[in-house]
């Protein structure tokens, strides 16, 4: 038996959720006494899947066929699936992305196993198989013991720190299934990139900075995009500026949007009703600015300044130009 | 046009989440439950297709007689009829279970549902509905159109983008923003939902994957640090040395 996990590409590099998801693989592997070999799909360098032996994995299963340069659902679950029985993998480990929490559940129905996504702990396995995930918006979490033969887990963003288990480089297979025509029944049509503030993607950043309805305008959005810039962060928004269509709505962040667990979340101008909360309550640390000193938002603060944005941010700029890299 | 809509009954936003029972269950004392508001974004999609299209929506629940309620509210904002699996929604996997079996006695032509359900957030059953009927499931979906007849148009939002999807019917969707703004039922809506029907059946043969063993609540936070605003720079200077976050 193995360790099984899925990584994923941007840009040709691993994603950071992924590097996570291998060091968690590498460590139930560890628990369980075996290897944790990886499975790639799509645009990766050679290079990266080599470099995932720091995290500890051995050896990772290269499909570079270009039809899955982007996501097909049923395409990708066969290879997963392929790679899965090649290896005797009982445990598969992904990334707690859309890509990885959708093949997860395909992959639990095709190969009988239990699914837990949103996992924030490594298992416990004396008298099963005991994983904690986030549930209830973040407001909690519950421990789920995964009871079927095959363990499907999706590692929650930022739950756990890449480690470098110091080992030498991984040996990459090439690897393919056999897929035929109507693995790519539901291939997208067009792919539509958004221009990513910098190349940040917002669910793999470490820092985001979000803007509310206090930034009185999208024309006023540079404030939130010069300091996101300056500290190499991702934007984000409120909901009230997604229905407003000062921002488009893959930027907004709470119950209803995108939920986010960066190392530092800056709202700019957010009350904090508490369905935003519930998309940002997972962040480490949360700064709030807002003019209203009573906005709920500084109760889940870690810091807090009651001032006008537009006189803070610009201070914050120069604070963040300044900082050594 | 038959479409089946999923939802599910959820503790409101706003609903202080506590436990019981040696924090094995969730308290329900004092919670208000709603419809789970991705499910909404699915069920009002579901209806302006319908209401464009013509054809019938059904909502189909997987809960206890206390989400009869919300079915009811679901009705009244425009699905036409309604059946309750009669059955405590342990883990997803059963819950996937209960909605193929529904959705192979009936045939529809598309089967939504929300993204994931704001209790529970595990993003599973969709796409478990999927595999379990061999159909496509695009998942999270943004947008949903009808091309024609046998096709439909949709936008998944994937990350730093979103992807157009064509794909024939059947199929599951899973909706959130902006597929459509959720609707607040009239009084005709209130007054003729006491009558649609709401059919109650009893589960077929399922298993569990996943056992809940026990819940418990993050630790609180140490409270709020507040910096002067003339001295804002200050602020990124304990991001860096204090919070270590830069």
């Amino acid at each position: 038996m193995s360790v099984l996990v899925f990584v994923e590409g941007f840009n040709g590099e691993i994603k950071k959720s992924s590097l996570e998801a291998a060091t968690y693989g590498y460590q139930v592997a560890q628990q369980l006494g075996t290897s944790a070999t990886a499975v790639a799909i799509g645009e990766v360098h050679e290079e990266a899947l080599a470099k995932l032996g720091e995290q500890g994995i051995s050896k990772v299963l290269y499909d570079a066929d270009s039809r899955l340069n982007n996501f097909v659902a049923d395409a990708y679950v066969k290879v997963i699936a392929k790679a899965a029985q090649q290896e005797n993998a009982k445990v598969l480990v992904f990334s707690n992305s859309n890509i990885g929490a959708a093949v997860g559940a395909k992959l639990a129905v095709r190969l009988n196993g239990s699914l837990a996504t949103n996992v924030t702990t490594l298992p416990k396995t004396d008298g099963g198989f005991i994983v904690t995930r986030s549930v209830f918006s973040g407001k909690a979490f519950a421990e789920v013991n995964l009871t079927s033969d095959v363990k499907i887990i999706a590692v929650k963003k930022n739950a756990l720190e890449i480690a470098n288990a110091g080992s030498g480089p991984a040996t990459v297979e090439k690897f393919s299934a056999d897929l035929t025509d109507a693995d790519f029944a539901a291939a997208p049509k067009e792919t539509i990139m958004q221009d990513t503030s910098g190349g940040v993607l917002l669910t793999e950043a470490e820092i985001v900075v979000s803007g509310g309805r206090g930034l009185k305008g999208p024309e006023n959005w540079h404030l939130v995009e010069d300091l996101a810039k300056a500290l190499g962060a991702a934007t984000a928004c409120s909901k009230p500026v997604a229905d407003l269509d000062w921002r488009p709505h893959h930027e907004h962040v709470g119950q209803t949007g995108i939920a986010v667990s960066p190392n530092l979340y800056i709202a700019i101008g957010i009350s904090g009703a508490i369905q935003h909360l519930a998309g940002v309550n997972s962040s480490k640390v949360i700064v709030v600015i807002n003019k209203d000193p009573e906005a709920p938002f500084f109760k889940a603060a870690d810091y807090g300044i009651v001032g006008d944005a537009f006189d803070v941010v610009p201070k914050l700029i120069e604070a963040a130009r300044g900082l050594d890299k | 046009m038959k479409i089946l809509v999923c939802i599910s009954n959820v503790p409101d936003t706003t609903s202080k989440i506590n436990f019981t029972g040696d924090n094995k269950s969730f308290d329900k004392n004092g919670v208000q439950f709603v419809i789970n508001p991705w499910d909404e974004y699915a069920l009002t999609r579901a209806i302006e297709l319908k209401e464009a299209k013509g054809g019938t929506v059904t909502v189909l629940n997987v809960g206890e007689a206390d989400a009869e309620p919300n079915i009811r509210k679901a009705l009244a904002i425009g699905a036409d009829d309604a059946i309750r699996v009669n059955a405590d929604p342990k883990d997803a996997f059963f819950v996937a279970q209960q909605i193929a079996a529904i959705a192979k006695q009936n045939n529809y032509d598309m089967i939504l549902m929300g993204k994931e359900s704001i209790d529970y957030n595990g993003s599973q059953v969709h796409n478990m509905v999927g595999e379990m009927l061999g159909i496509p499931s695009i998942v999270p979906a943004s947008k949903l159109d009808l091309i024609d007849d046998s096709t439909a148009r949709l936008e998944r939002e994937i990350e730093g983008g979103k992807e157009v999807v064509e794909v024939k019917l059947p199929f599951v969707a899973s909706a959130q923003q902006p597929m459509s703004e959720p609707r607040i039922p009239n009084m005709r809506g209130i007054m003729t939902a006491r009558t649609k029907p709401l059919q109650v059946v009893e589960p077929v043969a399922g298993e569990t994957k996943a056992d809940y063993v026990s819940f418990s609540k993050p630790e609180k936070k140490g409270g709020v640090k507040m910096i002067d605003a003339e001295n804002a720079g200050e602020l990124i200077t304990l991001l860096r040395n204090e919070a270590k976050v830069l």
